[in-house]
């Protein structure tokens, strides 16, 4: 987790996470050259693994060129080019955190370029949906556009849903992933409300590990949030552990 | 499942505390000079949707009232991140 710790590791280890799925993201500042994503793509694959591999944590990552960084299609391009030198790395599980992020034609164009990607090498996609009042728009524009690409929605996981947009997500097929945010955004009583209210059935939680304020232990305090709401052990274990681990198996790279 | 007794006995203090917090937070608007920009008025329609939802649920009906109901892709991005508001004027 290139924006946390060492400690952080640790404190996940000791909660009982088996595995972490990094997305590429945002750096908290744009970066200059395609080369700072090369570097990027290198921490991601070879270092960020050894990190936690000293805590018995596998690590695997998603690798694309984040949509906060796509309004520049030129620069985009030229990142996505060294994007296929990396795929064949054994930790990386496919294309993401690919999405909008402003809902832009530029962003949009992007997003499909690597769609196309995905596609052409047979990989899963991790969506990342805009934040805030961009995600309704922004999550129509992705399914349409997924559509459009007759992608099988059984390989997507559409990211940072909330009550407003997981029914259509998950009523078009693909799976639906709700990051887990200490404020502004998915709350752990609320993403438990989303569970309660749209099933168990191919959806997962993450925990927000970013440059905001965010909390690598999330997922496991919502686990102890389920549990006050009285689901049992079979259903917690599910969402948590059997769900994300039914939907990375599409990877040819995962395994734990 | 729980119960509604559960239920308050889990969630009505965080709820009651943060009824205040929007309660002290229009009370803070009201008394302080200047004009509020697009932000103020959403969450007044916010507000509004979450007494009368309609048939969504009211998580659902705040959240719409909070987003940004166009359909086609703006031409481009003015600012990286989000107001939590659609700004009807600016597109964005």
């Amino acid at each position: 987790m290139v924006s946390r710790t060492t400690d952080d590791y640790q404190a996940m280890a000791i909660a009982g996470c088996e595995a972490i799925c990094e997305p590429a993201f945002w750096a908290g500042f744009d970066r200059s050259s395609a080369q700072g994503f090369y570097d990027y793509y290198r921490q991601l694959t070879d270092y960020e693994p050894k990190r936690a591999a000293k805590f018995g944590i596998k690590h695997f990552c998603w690798l694309c060129i984040n949509p906060k960084e796509a309004e520049d299609s030129g620069f985009a391009r030229e990142v996505m080019a060294i994007i296929p030198e990396f795929l064949d790395q054994p930790t990386v599980l496919g294309i993401g955190e690919i999405g909008l992020n402003k809902n832009t034609v530029s962003e949009l164009t992007i997003f499909e370029e690597h769609v196309a990607i995905a596609q052409q090498h047979d990989l899963p996609i991790l969506i990342h949906t805009p934040h805030l009042e961009d995600k309704l728009k922004g999550t129509r524009l992705i399914i349409d556009a997924l559509n459009n690409a007759k992608v099988d929605p059984n390989k997507v996981i559409i990211d940072h849903v909330e009550e407003h947009t997981a029914g259509m997500v998950l009523d078009q097929g693909f799976w639906a992933g709700m990051t887990l945010y200490p404020e502004s955004k998915c709350t752990l009583p609320r993403a438990v409300d989303i569970l309660e209210n749209f099933g168990m059935e191919n959806i997962w939680m993450n925990s927000a590990c970013d440059w905001g304020i965010s909390d690598p232990l999330a997922v496991a305090k919502c686990m102890q949030e389920m549990k006050k709401r009285q689901h049992s052990r079979e259903t917690i274990h599910q969402v948590v552990y059997d769900n994300p681990v039914k939907f990375l198996s599409q990877s040819p790279n995962f395994s734990l | 499942m729980p119960s509604k007794q559960d239920i308050l006995d889990l969630y009505f203090m965080d709820a009651r505390c943060k009824l205040i917090d929007i309660a002290a937070f229009l009370d803070r608007m009201d008394r302080f000079d200047g004009e509020p920009d697009y932000r103020y008025n959403s969450f007044h329609e916010a507000l509004d949707a979450l007494l009368k939802p309609g048939d969504q649920s009211r998580a659902q009906a705040v959240l719409n009232t909070l987003s940004d109901q166009s359909e086609e892709p703006i031409p481009k991005a003015t600012i990286q991140g989000a107001s939590g508001a659609p700004n009807k004027q600016s597109g964005n």
